[in-house]
């Protein structure tokens, strides 16, 4: 790989012009940002980039949430972003479908490319964005409406409007986050009457529904159970093979189990990032080590 | 210690002394049953209050009841729903209280349309769309509308809102004569009439409407709104497709208690629907509803006793009656589509 060229591409991405930017998409979708995390994770992150940030910084009013961030996203991997509560996780997972879009007085420079593209430039459709880039959130937020609905809601979107091509969707995407069998008599039924990790389960399905690439998820285990945690896990490590993954924890065992790479966010920094068999057991930094051994945060 | 000393927990100085005085009162009190009096009174001054409501209740249904009885005793149930005239006074009387029945819904469906479309649509703005600048400055406004003595939309119906609506229809009748092809075709809008109390109910009733349905529309929790968004809705599907069916139940209370309003609402009709009950759907002639009658008689000449002062009595448990059924409709229909987020 041409490295030092790609990473004077890198440094300069703020000042360049989005048409240079689109016309090396390929050399972009390798750019190694972090040569220590691609050094561990080398072997196995041979699939492309599909998601990058690139010097993200964020503040909501004057208050920097994010400074320059910047990592890459390899299509068909978990990853995990760790860090103590309030570093910027979730902050930052809601970049990547511009969901900060929403909260009032917040404000993000730097890019997110998806498949190459620039998804903060003007013109971009965050509806198509968001059909592309799924989420999962904390707490279960099903609307209150039959299971049905729920999760024909993304596709109808879209506008699709057929019954049976719906039916086939929301059998599909039940079936893809392992709650088909527990729900395929009770479609018609309010989504509300559901346990908390079916809740979940059914916004994982929800999310599935509209074929997205990526998948955000933000403590989704946070509110279930062990046996919901290991099921959504499970599930997580059967969606690999079609979907990048993304997912914020406070669970260490929970990175350490299903991730392929882990980012360390300390004070809305990314401290390090790299393999997560590597991150877990042999950290290059001491602050990553005093995170993940307990002894901090 | 503080037991062994008495003497220090009467120096009031402070120090160790005044902590130790403080020790011994605290361990005295758990032991006192001091308080007790105050709470035994304060159940029963609450029990009271409650108990006032309960009877208020029953005192009402007792009143309308007895005072009633002797006029069901002239005239029978099915003379009182099946006539088609409601001529107490006159003579032969008649006692079709369907006439006014049909006033009352008359103008609260003509509120009705113009109120509960209005102020649900207000609410949604307010609670989705305006920034919380513009939010701040409407909603003191909207309630401030809701102050408004009632009596004070009454004159504003007769001698605004009337006049207007007859300008504009008068305006308007070369054109209606042209699309209908009848060159004698004269519509017209009597002065009083119940249209105009329809509108001015309806600009009554559109605070509530509006304050109540964006309540209920701001408690829609925000990460109902956010897995909405994620899905890649626009903010019109997030509102129209998410938030109001979330928030349908108190949407619903809101719009039967603002029907119960205008079909209660006395003042308004009295003042611009006129005094002339009769069975008709045209809201542009005078018309008469139960609370205009029971205000006619009771401010009236009618000898008390006689059977035309006990119609006023019959009247309004009929009135009474409608408002029970609407708020038992109410809150079944609240159950209904309630959703418990927790
Ligand atoms: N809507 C907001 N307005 C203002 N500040 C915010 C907002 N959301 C988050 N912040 C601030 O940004 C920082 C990062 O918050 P964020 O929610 O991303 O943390 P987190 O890492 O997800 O924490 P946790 O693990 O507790 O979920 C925090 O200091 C927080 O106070
Ligand atoms: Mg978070």
């Amino acid at each position: 790989m041409n490295t030092s060229s790609l990473s004077n591409l890198a440094d300069k991405a703020m000042s360049e012009s989005p048409t240079r930017k689109a016309e090396t998409p390929s050399a972009r979708n390798s750019t190694p940002q972090f040569n220590v995390a691609m050094a561990a994770a080398g072997e196995q992150n041979a699939t492309p980039v599909i998601v990058e940030a690139e010097k993200i910084n964020l503040f909501y009013g004057t208050k920097q949430a994010l400074k320059s961030v910047s990592i890459p996203f390899h299509q068909n991997t978990i990853s995990a972003l760790i860090g103590p509560s309030g570093c910027g996780k979730s902050t930052f997972l809601r970049c990547l479908n511009r969901m900060n879009d929403l909260i009032e007085g917040c404000r993000t420079e730097g890019e997110v490319t998806l498949s190459g593209e620039n998804i903060y430039t003007k013109g971009v459709d965050t509806v198509m964005l968001r059909q592309r880039v799924g989420m999962v959130f904390q707490k279960p937020n099903p609307f209150p409406m039959a299971i049905w609905d729920n999760i024909a809601y993304g596709p109808r979107l879209r506008g699709i409007k057929n019954k049976a091509v719906l039916g086939e969707i929301v059998e599909e995407s039940l079936r893809g986050a392992a709650l088909w069998d527990e729900v395929k008599d009770d479609l018609k039924k309010s989504a509300l009457g559901l346990s908390g990790g079916q809740q979940q389960r059914l916004c994982i399905a929800r999310a599935l529904a509209t074929k997205p690439e990526v998948l955000l998820m933000d403590e989704p285990c946070s509110a279930l159970d062990p046996i919901s945690t290991l099921k959504v896990e499970e599930l997580m490590r059967e969606l690999r093979g079609a979907y990048t993954i993304i997912i914020v924890t406070h669970n260490m065992q929970q990175a350490a189990r299903v991730s392929d790479t882990t980012a360390f966010f300390l004070l809305g920094e990314l401290i390090e990032m790299g393999a997560s068999a590597k991150m877990f057991t042999d950290p290059s930094d001491k602050r990553t080590e005093d995170y993940i051994t307990g002894r901090f945060g | 210690m503080a037991m062994e000393n008495p003497a220090t927990s009467q120096i009031p100085v402070a120090g160790g002394a005044a902590t130790l005085g403080s020790v011994a009162k605290n361990s005295e009190s758990l032991s006192a049953t001091r308080k007790k009096p105050l709470e035994i009174a304060l159940f029963w001054i609450f029990a009271l209050c409650a108990a006032v409501t309960v009877f208020t209740t029953f005192g009402i249904i007792a009143v309308l009841v007895t005072e009633s009885a002797p006029f069901f005793r002239e005239v029978s149930l099915a003379r009182f729903f099946g006539e088609k005239e409601w001529a107490p006074l006159f003579n032969p009387p008649h006692y079709g209280v369907l006439s006014l029945i049909c006033g009352t819904f008359l103008v609260a469906a003509g509120a009705a349309l113009f109120s509960l479309p209005m102020g649900l649509l207000a609410a949604i703005y307010l609670s989705e769309y305006a920034s919380p600048r513009a939010r701040n400055i409407m909603k003191p406004v909207l309630e401030l509308l809701a102050g408004v003595p009632t009596v004070v939309y009454g004159y504003f119906a007769l001698l605004f809102i009337t006049p207007l609506l007859q300008n504009g229809l008068e305006s308007m009748t070369p054109t209606l004569q042209r699309v209908t092809g009848n060159p004698n075709l004269f519509p017209t809008i009597e002065v009083f009439n119940a249209l105009s109390a329809s509108i001015a109910i309806a600009i009554m009733t559109l605070p509530l409407v509006a304050s109540l349905c964006e309540d209920s529309l701001r408690v829609v929790p925000r990460a109902l709104r956010e897995g909405a968004y994620a899905l890649g809705a626009t903010k019109m599907e997030v509102s129209l497709k998410v938030v109001v069916p979330a928030a349908l139940s108190g949407i619903m209370a809101s719009f039967i208690l603002a029907v119960s309003r205008a079909v209660g609402e006395t003042m308004i009709v009295a003042l611009a629907a006129g005094a002339s009950p009769k069975i008709t759907l045209n809201p542009l002639e005078s018309i008469q509803t139960m609370t205009g009658y029971i205000v006619q008689v009771s401010m009236g000449d009618v000898p008390h006793g006689s059977i035309g002062y006990q119609t006023i009595f019959a009247v309004g448990l009929v009135l009474f009656c409608i408002t029970v059924l609407m708020n038992l409709a109410s809150i079944s229909l609240v159950k209904k589509y309630r959703h418990k987020y927790d």
